[in-house]
């Protein structure tokens, strides 16, 4: 693809200061390329100093790392956030339906507008959840909405994060750290707060407590342990909400309920925020190898006695293999045409569309239909002819693994670098809240940016950075 | 916001204080081993398998060295990672439960706790030249009261620091115990050396592992008998160092959790008892029974006392 082609967030296409950026550009350019990597050298100590790492799977020895973190913010107005909102909102209150709807009459399969072999042949889909009422009906009380951008008012959605979705600690680390480096910005440019996502998160979770409790809800957060890549960020929930941070062994069924081991005896937990997938979840109605899981927890949830948050069977929601047909879910329940676009997707299930696909794979993005975290894709443009042929073989091995995209020229925002500023490929995920009461979407997100240049792959796991996502107060 | 903190937090803080001491008393026992090689070459081989034998650490040096040599049981105490109970090892451990309780720390003792990690891992993690021993050595004992510093200025004084001073107590208790043990395992060459200038070395040697030689040169002046070492690690309460310091305040940091949870428990009745104990032993009955078997017994007393208060809290189940 032309260089040329990729939408600057701060340049723009005519190589002017885009509006957002003036202020934040003009501050920029009278600090020295000297300060700004001492500055960056500062940021990096300090992330090490508070320990904000995460781990990665299968490196014994490189077990906790820095995810990079870069000083240049990326800048949104509050137009284009008011755009954002509005269309995560409807996904998001979309999703919920449709779980609820997928959990109990299925209306939407007797519709015929989505396969019905597309729910019950999937690994995700819960049969244990069927008719199940979740307290307040919320499904999905967390979710991580990825987006990427493509032009001034050109943004697609390119996931939607609905089981566990991560990094919220690191939007509101990353903000901690720009307050710390270079407060005199904050006050010059207005920019929205981030830091009360913890306060609306432990809100929003007592909101959704189920009938047993009575008083004040007890919320936890049940991580699978300080191995698990995202252990820091359970603990950082955990201590930042003021709530316990539990794993499966803290837990037992007592009376009814589902209680934690205290040093004065076992005491009822009304929210857990889980962390652990479903399959974990319970070794008794799901995987029985599990360790990490509360036996018999799904049958008090069952019964009105415990809210887990996010919902048993939400990865039906967020499926690869489904994504394709979330316009068709959003306007099905929503009544209306989505606001935010999605990409154009092949399931190489699909003969026609394994056919396209094969002969395009070196213009396509192909991902796994339950991969995450970057592992297991094919990028083609950016791949050797050697790489294309070695995932052709996969890919014709098992087609209905596999999802394609084409190539979307991902934005750009300048990152710190040795030699200056220079432009690389980012994302956003912003995350959002949901209770019986309301839907909340934090002014910002994460940005996550490919560090090495040209690069298209984001994900923290292939080394992508992160940057402050600012989105700006109205005026 | 439930009252009472999970037992695995509980568990998690006793057992970083534990760690954090352990790592502080290797660091002095290695202090005092490298000072008696410098200055006693003749007889290094039973000073240093001594101060392995009070790591409790013989055994497994026996399994990779046949040897004696400085180098290598400094080596050994100080940076092996197959040593559980080398210097580096019990840092880790002690940052891993940090990491675990997390929730239940200030911001400011995480920092020293991985601040403290993040320097000596540096300084120690990778094999080098250790041509500046007694500097690293003090800078572990820093990082150490930093650690100690800041939770004495930050932390709440509620049940969560009472775990942390549970842990750190109970494991000064053990090792001051076994320093004083030591004097078992130090062969003197024959029984004419009693009171000889070696067996004089061999007492003071005791003193500086626990940090005592300052406090026991103030109170007994130039004079160093074994007795009234003994009867000072032991007996003095004004010491932070011995064992009944050690347990008068074990005592009241579990009066105080009792208060906290409105109960009276068998830990506070356990830690109670072994206080009288050591305080009821007179230096005259402890020689009689044998110095030996009465710290031994209290090793044994000590351990049970720290598997009670696990049950009490239910650390585990």
């Amino acid at each position: 693809m032309d260089k040329q082609a990729f939408f600057d967030e701060m340049m723009g296409s005519d190589g002017q200061t885009r509006e957002p950026y003036q202020t934040f550009h003009e501050m920029m350019s009278s600090v020295d390329l000297e300060r700004l990597l001492r500055k960056s050298g500062e940021a990096e100590q300090f992330f090490r100093k508070t320990g904000i790492t995460f781990n990665v799977y299968g490196q014994a020895d490189a077990d906790e790392r820095l995810i990079p973190f870069d000083l240049v913010p990326r800048i949104l107005s509050a137009r284009e956030w008011r755009t954002l909102k509005l269309g995560i909102e409807q996904r998001v209150k979309a999703l919920n339906a449709f779980l609820h709807d997928i959990y109990h009459r299925q209306e939407i399969l007797r519709a015929g507008r989505i396969p019905t072999a597309l729910i019950e042949n999937n690994a995700a889909f819960l049969p244990q959840m069927m008719g199940v009422n979740p307290p307040g009906d919320i499904y999905t009380h967390i979710v991580g909405t990825d987006l990427v951008r493509t032009g001034p008012d050109e943004f697609f959605v390119l996931e939607d994060n609905a089981r566990t979705p991560s990094g919220v600690s690191y939007m509101l680390e990353n903000r901690e750290t720009m307050l710390r480096m270079f407060p005199e910005l904050f006050s010059r440019v207005g920019v929205e707060t981030v830091s009360d996502y913890p306060m609306l998160l432990r809100r929003s979770l007592a909101a959704s407590a189920p009938p047993a409790c009575d008083g004040s809800p007890n919320v936890a957060v049940l991580t699978p342990g300080i191995h698990n890549s995202a252990y820091y960020e359970h603990a950082f929930l955990a201590e930042q909400m003021g709530v316990e941070l539990v794993e499966g062994s803290d837990l037992r069924i007592i009376e009814g309920r589902v209680a934690m081991r205290t040093t004065c005896g076992f005491e009822p937990i009304d929210v857990l925020y889980r962390r652990v997938d479903d399959e974990f979840l319970d070794p008794l109605n799901f995987n029985p190898e599990s360790m990490l899981g509360v036996p018999g927890i799904f049958d008090i949830y069952r019964a009105g006695g415990i809210t887990i948050a996010n919902a048993p069977g939400t990865g039906i929601a967020d499926d690869k293999a489904l994504y394709a047909y979330m316009p068709d879910i959003i306007e099905f329940y929503t009544g209306r045409p989505p606001l935010l676009k999605n990409v154009q997707t092949w399931r190489c299930s699909d003969a026609d569309s394994l056919a396209y696909v094969l002969d395009n794979l070196e213009t396509l993005v192909v991902k796994e239909v339950h991969g995450s975290g970057g592992y297991g894709m094919l990028v083609g443009p950016a791949s050797s002819k050697k790489e294309i042929e070695a995932f052709r073989a996969k890919l014709s091995d098992n087609p209905s693994n596999y999802i394609a995209q084409p190539t979307l020229a991902l934005s750009t925002v300048p990152i710190l670098t040795e030699a200056g500023l220079a432009p690389r490929h980012v994302d956003l995920r912003p995350f959002v809240l949901v209770s019986p009461d309301a839907v909340d979407v934090v002014p910002g997100g994460l940005t996550r940016v490919a560090m090495t240049e040209g690069s298209l792959v984001v994900n923290s796991s292939q080394g992508g950075g992160t940057k402050d996502t600012w989105v700006l107060s109205d005026e | 916001m439930s009252s009472h903190m999970l037992g695995r937090t509980a568990s998690g803080l006793f057992w970083m204080m534990r760690y954090l001491e352990r790592m502080e008393n290797t660091a002095r026992l290695i202090d005092a081993g490298f000072r008696m090689s410098l200055t006693r070459s003749r007889t290094q081989r039973s000073e240093w398998e001594s101060v392995l034998t009070t790591a409790g650490a013989k055994t497994l040096y026996m399994t990779a060295h046949d040897d004696y040599k400085t180098a290598s049981v400094v080596e050994f105490l100080l940076a092996d990672r197959d040593n559980p109970g080398s210097v580096i090892s019990s840092l880790k451990l002690a940052r891993q439960n940090a990491r675990m309780t997390r929730t239940a720390l200030t911001r400011d003792v995480w920092e020293a706790i991985n601040g403290a990690w993040l320097t000596l891992n540096e300084l120690i993690g990778t094999p080098k030249d250790r041509d500046n021993l007694p500097d690293l050595l003090a800078q572990i004992r820093q990082q150490s009261a930093l650690v100690r510093g800041t939770i004495n200025g930050t932390m709440l004084r509620n049940d969560i620091f009472h775990f942390m001073e549970l842990g750190g107590l109970i494991e000064r208790a053990d090792k001051t115990a076994r320093i004083l043990d030591t004097k078992y395992y130090v062969l003197l060459p024959s029984s004419a050396s009693v009171g000889s200038s070696l067996d004089h070395v061999q007492w003071e040697m005791i003193l500086r592992s626990a940090s005592a030689e300052r406090a026991f040169h103030w109170l007994h002046g130039g004079e160093i008998t074994p007795g009234a070492i003994v009867d000072f690690l032991i007996h003095d309460t004004r010491l932070p160092r011995s064992i009944a310091f050690c347990y008068e305040t074990i005592v009241s940091t579990l009066e105080a959790l009792d208060a906290c949870y409105d109960q009276s428990s068998d830990a506070l009745a356990t830690a109670r008892g072994n206080r009288d104990h050591i305080l009821g032993s007179s230096s005259a009955t402890i020689v009689g029974m044998g110095l030996h078997e009465f710290l031994l017994d209290l090793i044994d007393r000590n351990a049970g006392l720290s598997d009670v208060i696990s049950q009490t809290y239910r650390f585990n189940t």
